[in-house]
């Protein structure tokens, strides 16, 4: 079954066609890669994805439903999480309370409620703690957990950003560039990251990254943008030979 | 409770009596500033106008149409909340600056309104209001309002706030409704705002309208940023100082708002984020911790 259909999605910036009909269906499991040089399109995507910015034209389909005209909050509601390419993480809370914020959508506790503490909001506190320390053991920032976010370091900011993520329970992982600035240990401890997230969680996974290594490893199927248009999808193997897109990505001898 | 105040009347210098009870209300209109600009991050710079409807409002009510002092501080609260939910229909679209320039706006045409309100006598102002507020009243109510606030602020609700502030964008990926919450911490917070004007109109007897003027909402926006953005504590710290610092420098006299400038000059430059703004228990826990571990060493 596919999680995500997109239909024709165009969108235009002023007199920029930063996407251009851009057709895709991303099936229920999977690890789905999306590459294209700098200014493809490929952070754009996502955005129209998550809500942030809506469509020129063309269809956005979860699960049966359309989304292209819902606001972000909506989106996420619906079980959408993801990660920023440059990181955005609250700053000045802690690491516990960055995973916590993350399960907002899936909480109920109201205004009055959190005022009065009634029962039913501390319980579901508890809840929210216990799942936020379990994310943060996953993702090993459990030690961490009171430091504030910006204290952490680059590729531990990156890791809480999924902890974060997850907290939303989420059935579709958007993640934006989770390699970068990552060194070649902490790639491969990501990549198995990935892998486990998605077994264990039953989580189907699209990601943006400029890591060849990386995607050709973990990714079941590759789309390539180049231009705002999808000039290739298929498995590793196929894109790796592509003639376009070797000519405007991979380069010769990759 | 009357006889618990005659008692404090009594014992406690008028003087600083006056004191600890307009500390007191400060402390309540602060805490609700530091909801909408400390916590939320939406730089409001017209708070005295929020102030200035709970103050009217509440003193038009209990004057001319009878209204129980309880009564007459809720409705003023209410009425202001109002007002901040309108106002907040805005901010969806604006921020910083922008937000800052609406605000002020705002509490000046309520300040121009006040002035030409017939049944809040207009320049000459209100007076007669009667004397309801004493030291009891408002520290009950101060303190309700700092363990509601704590709790509001440790709670789901507080967090998502406190991200909206870090990062919208983020927030709004997690699920935050931002708009909603944004205008909830405006109406929250200037309920907060027109129950401090309701003590007040009720405590000084006369209230007019250059009470609530541009330098009000920036001496409280100064209480909020001196003591830390966003910390309850530190809000607390910041209406203390600023409400002391004015009284301590009667001493030198005509110098006496160049030592307030040159105060907050001095505290911003050594803690640009407010005297308890990055402080957290957790962490003068460890601190303190460490610091036992060492003496027993040596």
């Amino acid at each position: 079954m596919s999680v995500l259909t997109l239909e024709g999605i165009s969108q235009e910036f002023g007199g920029l066609r930063a996407l251009d009909g851009v057709n895709m269906v991303v099936e229920e499991g999977e690890i789905f890669g999306i590459i294209g040089p700098n200014g493809a399109g490929k952070t754009t995507l996502f955005n129209i994805i998550t809500g942030i910015y809506i469509p020129s034209e063309g269809d956005l389909i979860f699960k049966e439903r359309r989304i292209n005209r819902m606001t972000t909050h909506n989106i996420a509601r619906l079980g959408i999480g993801r990660t920023f390419q440059n990181i955005r993480l609250f700053n000045k809370l802690s690491v516990l309370d960055n995973v916590r914020v993350g399960s907002h959508g899936i909480s109920r506790s109201g205004f009055f409620k959190s005022l009065l503490g009634l029962p039913s909001m501390l319980r579901e506190e508890k809840e929210i703690k216990s799942r936020a320390e379990e994310l943060l053991e996953l993702v090993g920032l459990y030690d961490k957990k009171m430091e504030y976010a910006d204290n952490l370091a680059y590729g531990e900011q990156r890791r809480l950003e999924i902890a974060r993520a997850l907290a939303l329970k989420p059935s579709l992982l958007l993640l934006d560039e989770p390699a970068a600035g990552m060194n070649s240990g902490e790639k491969v401890e990501l990549m198995k990251l990935i892998e486990q997230i998605r077994q264990e969680m039953k989580l189907t996974i699209l990601l943006v990254e400029h890591d060849m290594s990386l995607v050709m490893n973990i990714c079941e199927r590759i789309a390539v943008l180049d231009y705002g248009r999808k000039i290739a999808e298929g498995p590793p193997e196929e894109i790796k030979n592509d003639e376009r897109v070797i000519q405007s990505y991979l380069g010769v001898g990759a | 409770m009357n006889g618990l105040d005659a008692a404090i009347t009594q014992y406690i210098d008028p003087y600083y009596l006056r004191i600890m009870i307009l500390l007191g209300i400060n402390i309540i209109l602060a805490l609700g500033l530091n909801l909408i600009t400390g916590v939320t991050g939406q730089l409001s710079m017209g708070h005295a106008g929020f102030m200035s409807i709970g103050a009217y409002t509440s003193a038009i009510l209990s004057m001319q149409f009878g209204f129980s002092y309880l009564m007459a501080l809720l409705a003023g609260a209410m009425v202001a909340a109002f007002f901040g939910f309108l106002i907040g229909i805005p901010t969806l679209r604006l921020e910083g600056d922008y937000l800052a320039m609406v605000t002020i706006g705002f509490a000046e045409i309520i300040r121009v309104f006040f002035l030409n309100f017939e049944p809040g006598g207009k320049a000459v102002g209100l007076s007669g209001i009667p004397q309801h507020t004493n030291f009891i009243t408002v520290w009950l109510i101060a303190l309700l309002i700092i363990a509601l606030n704590t709790r509001l602020l440790k709670s789901r609700m507080g967090r998502a706030f406190y991200a909206i502030r870090e990062n919208e964008i983020a927030a709004a990926s997690t699920g935050i409704d931002t708009t909603r919450l944004k205008i909830l911490a405006f109406t929250v917070g200037s309920f907060l705002g027109g129950l401090g004007g309701g003590l007040y109109s009720h405590y000084m007897y006369y209230i007019n309208p250059q009470d609530f003027g541009f330098m009000k909402s920036i001496e409280l926006l100064n209480m909020v940023i001196l003591g830390g953005m966003g910390s309850i504590p530190g809000t607390i710290l910041g209406s203390f100082i600023l409400t002391l610092a004015p009284e301590m420098l009667r001493i030198v006299a005509e110098y006496r708002l160049l030592f307030y400038g040159a105060l907050l000059v001095i505290l911003m430059i050594f803690r640009p984020n407010g005297i308890l703004g990055d402080v957290r228990i957790y962490d003068l826990k460890k601190r303190w911790g460490r610091k036992e571990v060492k003496t027993c060493q040596s």
